[in-house]
Protein backbone atom coordinates (compact mmCIF):
# COMPACT_ATOMS: atom_id res chain seq x y z
CA UNK A 1 0.00 0.00 0.00
CA UNK A 2 1.13 3.56 -0.77
CA UNK A 3 2.45 5.22 2.11
CA UNK A 4 0.49 8.89 3.03
CA UNK A 5 2.57 10.91 1.68
CA UNK A 6 2.73 8.75 -2.15
CA UNK A 7 0.48 11.72 -3.82
CA UNK A 8 1.48 11.68 -7.05
CA UNK A 9 -2.02 11.70 -9.34
CA UNK A 10 -4.40 11.73 -6.74
CA UNK A 11 -7.45 14.12 -6.59
CA UNK A 12 -8.68 15.75 -3.89
CA UNK A 13 -6.35 18.08 -2.49
CA UNK A 14 -7.88 21.44 -4.33
CA UNK A 15 -6.11 23.87 -5.98
CA UNK A 16 -2.36 25.24 -6.24
CA UNK A 17 -1.97 28.48 -3.97
CA UNK A 18 0.94 30.43 -4.70
CA UNK A 19 1.63 33.14 -1.91
CA UNK A 20 3.71 35.65 -3.66
CA UNK A 21 6.86 37.16 -2.02
CA UNK A 22 7.27 34.24 0.35
CA UNK A 23 9.79 34.00 3.40
CA UNK A 24 11.77 30.86 3.57
CA UNK A 25 10.29 30.53 6.66
CA UNK A 26 6.77 31.56 8.16
CA UNK A 27 7.36 31.45 11.85
CA UNK A 28 10.62 31.27 13.59
CA UNK A 29 10.06 27.81 15.50
CA UNK A 30 10.45 26.75 11.74
CA UNK A 31 13.99 27.79 11.03
CA UNK A 32 14.61 26.05 14.58
CA UNK A 33 13.11 22.64 13.35
CA UNK A 34 15.03 22.80 10.15
CA UNK A 35 18.50 23.72 12.16
CA UNK A 36 17.83 21.33 14.45
CA UNK A 37 17.30 18.46 11.97
CA UNK A 38 20.87 19.29 10.32
CA UNK A 39 22.07 19.36 13.85
CA UNK A 40 20.97 15.67 15.03
CA UNK A 41 21.74 14.36 11.28
CA UNK A 42 25.01 16.04 11.77
CA UNK A 43 25.81 13.98 15.22
CA UNK A 44 24.92 11.03 13.54
CA UNK A 45 21.82 11.10 16.03
CA UNK A 46 19.90 9.41 13.18
CA UNK A 47 20.57 9.76 9.19
CA UNK A 48 19.06 11.36 6.13
CA UNK A 49 17.14 8.34 5.17
CA UNK A 50 16.14 7.51 8.49
CA UNK A 51 14.35 11.20 8.55
CA UNK A 52 12.77 10.60 5.34
CA UNK A 53 11.62 7.46 6.14
CA UNK A 54 9.58 8.69 9.68
CA UNK A 55 8.28 11.83 7.83
CA UNK A 56 6.64 9.49 5.33
CA UNK A 57 5.35 7.27 8.37
CA UNK A 58 4.24 10.18 10.56
CA UNK A 59 3.26 12.62 8.23
CA UNK A 60 -0.51 13.95 8.01
CA UNK A 61 -1.80 16.06 5.64
CA UNK A 62 -3.63 18.17 7.97
CA UNK A 63 -0.27 19.65 9.38
CA UNK A 64 2.24 22.08 7.42
CA UNK A 65 5.39 20.77 6.47
CA UNK A 66 7.39 21.79 9.56
CA UNK A 67 4.94 20.44 11.82
CA UNK A 68 5.45 17.15 9.77
CA UNK A 69 9.50 17.53 10.22
CA UNK A 70 8.71 18.34 13.90
CA UNK A 71 6.46 15.23 14.67
CA UNK A 72 9.12 12.74 12.67
CA UNK A 73 12.13 14.12 14.81
CA UNK A 74 10.06 13.69 17.91
CA UNK A 75 9.31 9.93 17.24
CA UNK A 76 12.91 9.39 15.93
CA UNK A 77 14.16 10.85 19.11
CA UNK A 78 11.75 8.39 21.38
CA UNK A 79 12.72 5.58 19.46
CA UNK A 80 15.93 5.74 19.87
CA UNK A 81 15.93 6.30 23.43
CA UNK A 82 17.42 9.79 23.12
CA UNK A 83 14.37 11.33 24.93
CA UNK B 1 -1.42 27.08 7.30
CA UNK B 2 -2.01 26.84 11.14
CA UNK B 3 -3.37 29.37 13.46
CA UNK B 4 -1.74 31.80 15.73
CA UNK B 5 -2.62 29.29 18.94
CA UNK B 6 -1.22 26.20 17.21
CA UNK B 7 1.85 28.40 16.55
CA UNK B 8 2.27 29.43 20.40
CA UNK B 9 1.78 25.95 21.48
CA UNK B 10 4.28 24.62 18.75
CA UNK B 11 6.76 27.29 19.15
CA UNK B 12 6.78 25.84 22.91
CA UNK B 13 7.60 22.65 22.14
CA UNK B 14 10.48 23.21 19.67
CA UNK B 15 11.85 25.38 22.52
CA UNK B 16 11.33 22.83 25.10
CA UNK B 17 13.16 19.99 23.04
CA UNK B 18 15.66 22.21 22.24
CA UNK B 19 16.76 22.52 25.97
CA UNK B 20 16.33 18.44 25.89
CA UNK B 21 19.03 18.27 23.55
CA UNK B 22 21.62 20.93 24.70
CA UNK B 23 21.48 19.74 28.09
CA UNK B 24 22.56 16.00 26.17
CA UNK B 25 25.29 18.00 24.24
CA UNK B 26 23.31 17.29 20.83
CA UNK B 27 22.36 20.47 20.26
CA UNK B 28 25.02 23.90 20.60
CA UNK B 29 22.51 26.79 20.70
CA UNK B 30 25.39 29.10 18.54
CA UNK B 31 24.44 26.25 15.77
CA UNK B 32 21.14 27.35 14.98
CA UNK B 33 22.52 30.55 13.35
CA UNK B 34 25.25 29.28 11.78
CA UNK B 35 23.31 26.61 10.26
CA UNK B 36 20.68 29.34 9.26
CA UNK B 37 23.68 31.36 7.95
CA UNK B 38 25.17 28.63 5.51
CA UNK B 39 21.57 27.58 4.45
CA UNK B 40 20.87 31.33 3.14
CA UNK B 41 24.26 31.43 1.58
CA UNK B 42 23.97 28.54 -0.18
CA UNK B 43 20.97 28.41 -1.67
CA UNK B 44 19.85 31.03 -3.74
CA UNK B 45 17.77 31.28 -6.98
CA UNK B 46 20.46 34.12 -8.27
CA UNK B 47 22.57 30.64 -8.69
CA UNK B 48 20.21 29.12 -11.09
CA UNK B 49 19.38 32.80 -13.07
CA UNK B 50 23.12 32.75 -13.82
CA UNK B 51 23.20 28.99 -14.95
CA UNK B 52 20.40 29.94 -17.51
CA UNK B 53 22.24 32.99 -18.52
CA UNK B 54 25.49 31.13 -19.52
CA UNK B 55 23.45 28.65 -21.00
CA UNK B 56 21.87 31.11 -23.40
CA UNK B 57 25.35 32.97 -24.06
CA UNK B 58 28.06 29.84 -24.29
CA UNK B 59 26.34 26.68 -26.36
CA UNK B 60 29.45 24.77 -25.20
CA UNK B 61 28.64 25.52 -21.64
CA UNK B 62 24.58 24.79 -22.72
CA UNK B 63 26.23 20.67 -24.13
CA UNK B 64 27.72 20.63 -21.03
CA UNK B 65 25.10 21.42 -18.86
CA UNK B 66 22.53 19.28 -20.65
CA UNK B 67 25.17 16.21 -20.97
CA UNK B 68 26.07 16.71 -17.29
CA UNK B 69 25.16 19.58 -14.96
CA UNK B 70 27.39 18.19 -11.89
CA UNK B 71 30.36 18.59 -13.89
CA UNK B 72 29.66 21.81 -15.78
CA UNK B 73 28.11 23.72 -12.59
CA UNK B 74 32.00 24.61 -10.81
CA UNK B 75 32.55 26.65 -14.32
CA UNK B 76 30.43 29.06 -12.34
CA UNK B 77 31.68 28.28 -9.18
CA UNK B 78 28.80 26.48 -8.12
CA UNK B 79 28.56 22.83 -7.30
CA UNK B 80 25.44 20.71 -5.78
CA UNK B 81 27.76 19.44 -3.23
CA UNK B 82 27.49 21.11 0.38
CA UNK B 83 23.96 19.39 1.19
CA UNK B 84 23.46 16.50 3.61
CA UNK B 85 24.15 14.07 1.10
CA UNK B 86 25.79 14.02 -2.99
CA UNK B 87 22.87 14.96 -5.44
CA UNK B 88 22.65 14.34 -9.38
CA UNK B 89 21.43 17.38 -11.04
CA UNK B 90 19.53 17.24 -14.40
CA UNK B 91 18.92 19.91 -16.54
CA UNK B 92 15.83 19.26 -19.06
CA UNK B 93 16.07 22.03 -21.58
CA UNK B 94 12.36 23.74 -22.59
CA UNK B 95 12.24 23.64 -26.60
CA UNK B 96 9.59 25.03 -29.27
CA UNK B 97 8.11 21.94 -28.72
CA UNK B 98 8.80 20.54 -25.36
CA UNK B 99 8.08 22.18 -21.62
CA UNK B 100 9.43 20.83 -18.45
CA UNK B 101 7.88 21.13 -15.20
CA UNK B 102 9.55 19.60 -12.18
CA UNK B 103 8.46 18.15 -8.78
CA UNK B 104 8.73 15.78 -6.30
CA UNK B 105 6.06 13.42 -5.80
CA UNK B 106 6.62 12.01 -2.55
CA UNK B 107 8.27 14.67 -0.72
CA UNK B 108 9.93 18.10 -1.47
CA UNK B 109 13.31 17.19 -2.92
CA UNK B 110 14.43 20.27 -4.90
CA UNK B 111 18.07 22.10 -5.94
CA UNK B 112 18.36 24.51 -2.73
CA UNK B 113 21.30 25.72 -3.91
CA UNK B 114 20.33 26.47 -7.21
CA UNK B 115 16.94 27.64 -6.62
CA UNK B 116 17.09 28.67 -3.14
CA UNK B 117 14.40 28.16 -0.40
CA UNK B 118 11.63 26.27 -1.94
CA UNK B 119 7.94 27.42 -1.65
CA UNK B 120 5.40 26.07 0.26
CA UNK B 121 3.57 25.32 -2.93
CA UNK B 122 6.14 22.54 -4.15
CA UNK B 123 5.51 20.94 -1.03
CA UNK B 124 2.03 21.12 -0.73
CA UNK B 125 -0.30 17.61 -2.00
CA UNK B 126 -2.26 20.30 -4.48
CA UNK B 127 0.85 20.45 -6.14
CA UNK B 128 2.56 17.39 -5.85
CA UNK B 129 -0.47 14.75 -6.70
CA UNK B 130 -2.31 16.97 -9.60
CA UNK B 131 1.22 18.30 -11.66
CA UNK B 132 1.43 14.83 -13.05
CA UNK B 133 -1.82 14.14 -13.93
CA UNK B 134 -2.99 17.53 -15.07
CA UNK B 135 0.15 19.38 -15.58
CA UNK B 136 -1.62 21.79 -18.41
CA UNK B 137 -4.47 22.71 -15.95
CA UNK B 138 -1.96 23.31 -12.70
CA UNK B 139 0.46 25.50 -15.37
CA UNK B 140 -2.37 27.50 -16.42
CA UNK B 141 -3.24 28.12 -12.34
CA UNK B 142 0.47 29.93 -12.48
CA UNK B 143 -0.61 31.94 -15.64
CA UNK B 144 0.82 29.32 -17.98
CA UNK B 145 -0.82 28.46 -20.80
CA UNK B 146 0.65 26.42 -23.56
CA UNK B 147 -0.33 25.77 -26.97
CA UNK B 148 -1.99 22.02 -27.00
CA UNK B 149 0.83 21.21 -29.37
CA UNK B 150 3.54 21.78 -26.78
CA UNK B 151 4.24 18.51 -24.93
CA UNK B 152 4.53 18.71 -21.45
CA UNK B 153 7.12 16.95 -19.50
CA UNK B 154 6.75 15.88 -16.03
CA UNK B 155 10.03 15.38 -13.72
CA UNK B 156 9.84 13.59 -10.53
CA UNK B 157 12.74 13.97 -8.76
CA UNK B 158 14.09 11.53 -5.48
CA UNK B 159 16.39 11.86 -2.36
CA UNK B 160 19.41 11.51 -5.35
CA UNK B 161 18.60 13.52 -8.30
CA UNK B 162 17.33 16.65 -8.94
CA UNK B 163 16.08 18.75 -11.71
CA UNK B 164 16.15 22.04 -12.92
CA UNK B 165 14.54 23.07 -15.92
CA UNK B 166 16.29 25.42 -18.87
CA UNK B 167 13.56 27.81 -20.08
CA UNK B 168 13.67 28.96 -23.67
CA UNK B 169 15.60 32.60 -23.83
CA UNK B 170 13.14 35.18 -25.00
CA UNK B 171 12.74 36.81 -28.51
CA UNK B 172 14.06 40.10 -29.13
CA UNK B 173 16.80 39.85 -26.19
CA UNK B 174 20.00 39.12 -28.37
CA UNK B 175 21.62 42.44 -27.27
CA UNK B 176 21.40 41.81 -23.94
CA UNK B 177 24.34 40.95 -21.84
CA UNK B 178 24.50 37.77 -19.59
CA UNK B 179 24.25 39.53 -16.49
CA UNK B 180 21.04 41.19 -18.14
CA UNK B 181 19.83 37.93 -19.19
CA UNK B 182 19.66 36.46 -16.10
CA UNK B 183 17.53 39.33 -14.64
CA UNK B 184 14.71 37.87 -17.03
CA UNK B 185 15.00 34.57 -15.20
CA UNK B 186 12.48 33.75 -12.50
CA UNK B 187 12.27 31.06 -9.80
CA UNK B 188 9.15 29.70 -11.45
CA UNK B 189 10.96 29.18 -14.67
CA UNK B 190 13.69 26.79 -13.16
CA UNK B 191 10.99 24.69 -11.44
CA UNK B 192 8.97 25.11 -15.48
CA UNK B 193 6.04 27.01 -13.72
CA UNK B 194 6.36 30.12 -15.87
CA UNK B 195 7.75 30.47 -19.61
CA UNK B 196 11.32 32.53 -17.96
Amino acid sequence: MPRTNDVGGLDGFGPVVEELDEPPFHHDWEAHVMAMNRALIGQKVYNLDEFRDAVERTMSHESSYYENWFRAIRTLLKEKGVV
Amino acid sequence: MSDDHDDSAIAAQVRDLEAVLEEKGLLDPRELDQVLEAFAAKSSPANGFRVVARAWTDDGFRTRLLDDANEALPELGLSMGGGLQPQVLHVVENTADVHNVVVCTLCSCYPLSLLGPSPTWYKSPAYRSKVVSHPREVLEQFGLTLPESTRIEVWDANAESRYMVLPRRPDGTQELTEAELAGLVTRNGLIGTAAV
